[in-house]
């Protein structure tokens, strides 16, 4: 077996204990390309058709060809899309520009509790990766958060074996992450092999592009010609920047993705 | 660089012998950071030690863990040399977090051991072996490492050498090479140092690249543990991945533990059409006979079953502080079978770390501590020896929701 196929079974085979284990689950879909991939095995392991739905946190900052890439495979695809935002952090004027690390725990973080609050999902499936950041390095396969959307990484279950923990009471929901070890690469190649469709922003145009998407007002784009699968793969196997680096909330200080995630965050 | 050839190994050793530091090395000589990262890692090494790079820190992220100079969990990074892409996994070395080495090594292909040259032998020095043993990992570089602190003598090289040998004899363990290096100067890491002429073997690098990927069993007889079974429009499709053999379309299968038979219909797997599936693949299947299949269920081919079994012996690592006590009744899992059981007898308890026997015909585990157990279930399981097909001869046990032992069928 090539390396991705190895890694698309091994995904598929979390993606399916996740769901016997927890049956009251559902997707974080972000529209960017991890989550989009994420989607895209998560259709493979149920033969087509996604047995759970899909969540979209709205910040309302995020990009015009984010909201219609997702509407239209909402369609394409046969979603049961849940679209939830944090309408009176939005209404009261929370933006990047009062603070970053506020901002992001609002209309992301608190959000996604309002969203499990409201439809009671006991797992949640994310597509991070442990190559994204030294933190994300750190994840288990299946990890729990508290009452207070709190990771407890200093104290972490063992993992042997594919076999994973299962949700305490006490334990306000687990987060699964089939994607964990896949690396950009992977996920770039994974995407041409399978001509998986992805947001435009990733192409370059004029000279530049986004690597990494999220919201409008908090990611950068890079220098890139790379306006096709193939040269955005060509790119990254010589490319000395990081992935993220076009991302605010990875840099403003040391610790704010420690911080952002032991409060809950994605 | 060709695909398929990622090669996942762990680094394990007692704290302060060095693994985080090697790992910084390993990214530094193979140009493997990216300038970002390396002035992120140089800004918050600022105001410690002699205002030097902490190499560390690469792996090390937790506020906690740059604070206090030790690693707390296992990470999980990549790099690349010009044969092959290898994702390191690292350990930690403190006692209180083995749990999370064994995470990490239960995932490997391969162990690099980490041994202080002045320190030597030390205690998880010794437990990490054991292990990594227990784990059936059979790929292993022992390196000598703080060189540079013991004036790059060979007389101390051949010492820890020898020493390390002499307990890898007493737990069946073979190393594939004992290299002497300074992670934090970089000798022999990946290029060999002009300060340790007398040694003769390959780099750290050189090592690696050695290594061969571990490949799914697929050359043994088919074992396809059942993991759900779906209802997509009218048809039952039983899905699962293939942990042993290759499953086609048209053969006979036996359904274990029943013992019914049937025969592949179709192999499923959303929009490509297969007919056969090999080791490592998650499929589904249809069968050919309307049969009752369920998770726990392993088809196998007729007179080329695994072992049915009530009882079962196994080697158990107790990772809890909550010790075991034989007369709880406690959840097990074994590929997608689970099921509860008692612990008939505990014939020994055995230190992980020394390998002294604590107690004969013990009556609990303790956390961190090996029992050679015998195990009794209501309902028969399907398993094999661990050294026969590890992805059916290994088990976890399971107190609550979360995993506190890993088990080896022996």
């Amino acid at each position: 077996m090539d390396h991705l196929s190895d890694l698309e079974s091994r995904s598929i085979y979390i993606i399916r204990e996740a769901y016997h284990q927890f049956q009251k689950v559902a997707a974080l879909w972000s529209i960017g390309k991890d989550s989009t991939t994420l989607l895209w095995l998560i259709r493979k392991a149920f033969f087509g058709k996604m047995p759970f739905p899909v969540v979209h946190i709205d910040t309302s900052y995020k990009f015009k060809e984010i909201y219609k890439f997702r509407d239209e495979y909402t369609k394409k695809w046969d979603l049961d899309l849940i679209v939830h935002r944090n309408e009176d952090a939005i209404s009261s004027g929370m933006g990047p520009k009062k603070s970053k690390l506020e901002c992001c725990t609002e209309l992301k973080t608190n959000a996604l509790k309002g969203a499990i609050d409201k439809y009671g999902f006991r797992a949640l499936y994310l597509g991070i990766r442990r190559d994204e950041h030294g933190i994300r390095a750190k994840e288990r396969v299946f990890s729990p958060r508290d009452q207070d959307f709190e990771w407890d990484y200093k104290n972490q279950p063992p993992e042997l074996w594919d076999q994973y923990k299962s949700k305490t009471e006490a334990e306000e929901h687990i987060r699964v992450h089939p994607l964990l070890g896949w690396t950009e690469l992977d996920i770039w190649k994974y995407i041409k092999k399978e001509n998986i469709p992805v947001v435009g922003l990733y192409f370059a145009k004029n000279g530049r592009r986004y690597r990494s998407i999220g919201c409008e007002p908090c990611v950068n784009t890079i220098p890139s010609d790379a306006d096709t699968v193939d040269k955005v793969i060509e790119e990254l196997k010589t490319t000395t920047i990081s992935e993220r680096s076009g991302r605010a909330q990875d840099k403003e200080s040391d610790y704010m993705m420690q911080k952002l995630r032991a409060l809950g965050y994605m | 660089m060709e695909d398929g050839n990622t090669l996942k190994f762990v680094i394990v050793g007692h704290i302060d012998h060095g693994k985080s530091t090697l790992i910084g090395r390993l990214f530094f000589d193979t140009n493997s950071l990216p300038p970002d990262k390396i002035e992120e890692v140089k800004k918050a090494s600022k105001g410690r030690r002699d205002g030097e790079m902490e190499f560390a820190f690469l792996m090390d992220h937790l506020r906690e863990e740059r604070e206090q100079g030790i690693t707390i969990d296992t990470a999980q990074t990549f790099f690349k040399t010009p044969k092959r892409e290898y994702v390191i996994i690292d350990a930690p070395g403190h006692v209180e977090f083995v749990k999370n080495m064994i995470t990490g090594a239960s995932q490997a292909e391969a162990a690099l051991l980490i041994v202080d040259a002045k320190e030597g032998v030390a205690e998880q020095t010794r437990r990490h072996a054991n292990l990594v043993s227990m784990l059936g990992l059979d790929q292993v570089i022992v390196v000598i490492n703080k060189m540079d602190a013991v004036d790059y003598k060979q007389g101390r090289y051949d010492k820890i050498r020898s020493d390390v040998k002499e307990f890898f004899d007493t737990i069946a363990l073979k190393a594939d090479y004992y290299i002497p290096i300074s992670a934090l100067k970089g000798d022999n890491v990946a290029t060999r140092s002009d300060l340790m002429k007398w040694y003769e073997g390959p780099t750290v690098l050189g090592s690696l690249d050695s290594l061969a990927n571990r490949v799914p069993p697929e050359d043994k007889s088919l074992l396809f543990p059942i993991q759900d079974v779906y209802k997509i429009s009218g048809k039952r499709i039983a899905v699962g991945r293939v942990e042993a053999g290759t499953i086609e379309s048209g053969i006979e299968v036996k359904i274990l533990p029943g013992g019914e038979k049937t025969e592949v219909k179709s192999i499923e797997k959303f929009q490509e059409e297969k007919d056969k599936a090999v080791a490592g693949e998650s499929i589904g299947i249809m069968t050919e006979d309307p049969v009752f299949l369920q998770r726990g269920n392993v088809l196998c081919i007729e007179g080329k079953e695994p072992t049915i079994t009530n009882s079962f012996q196994a080697n158990v690592i107790w990772l809890s502080k909550e010790a075991f006590d034989i007369k709880e009744r406690i959840m097990m899992r074994l590929a997608t079978q689970e099921f509860a059981g008692n612990v008939i007898k505990i014939k020994r308890r055995i230190d992980s770390s020394s390998l002294s026997i604590l107690e004969e015909d013990a009556s609990t585990i303790g956390n961190l501590e090996i029992g050679e157990v015998e195990i009794q279930v209501k309902a028969p399981v399907v398993l094999t020896k661990f050294n026969n097909i590890q992805e059916l001869g290994r088990f976890v046990l399971v107190r609550g929701n979360d995993v506190v032992a890993g088990g080896i069928i022996t």
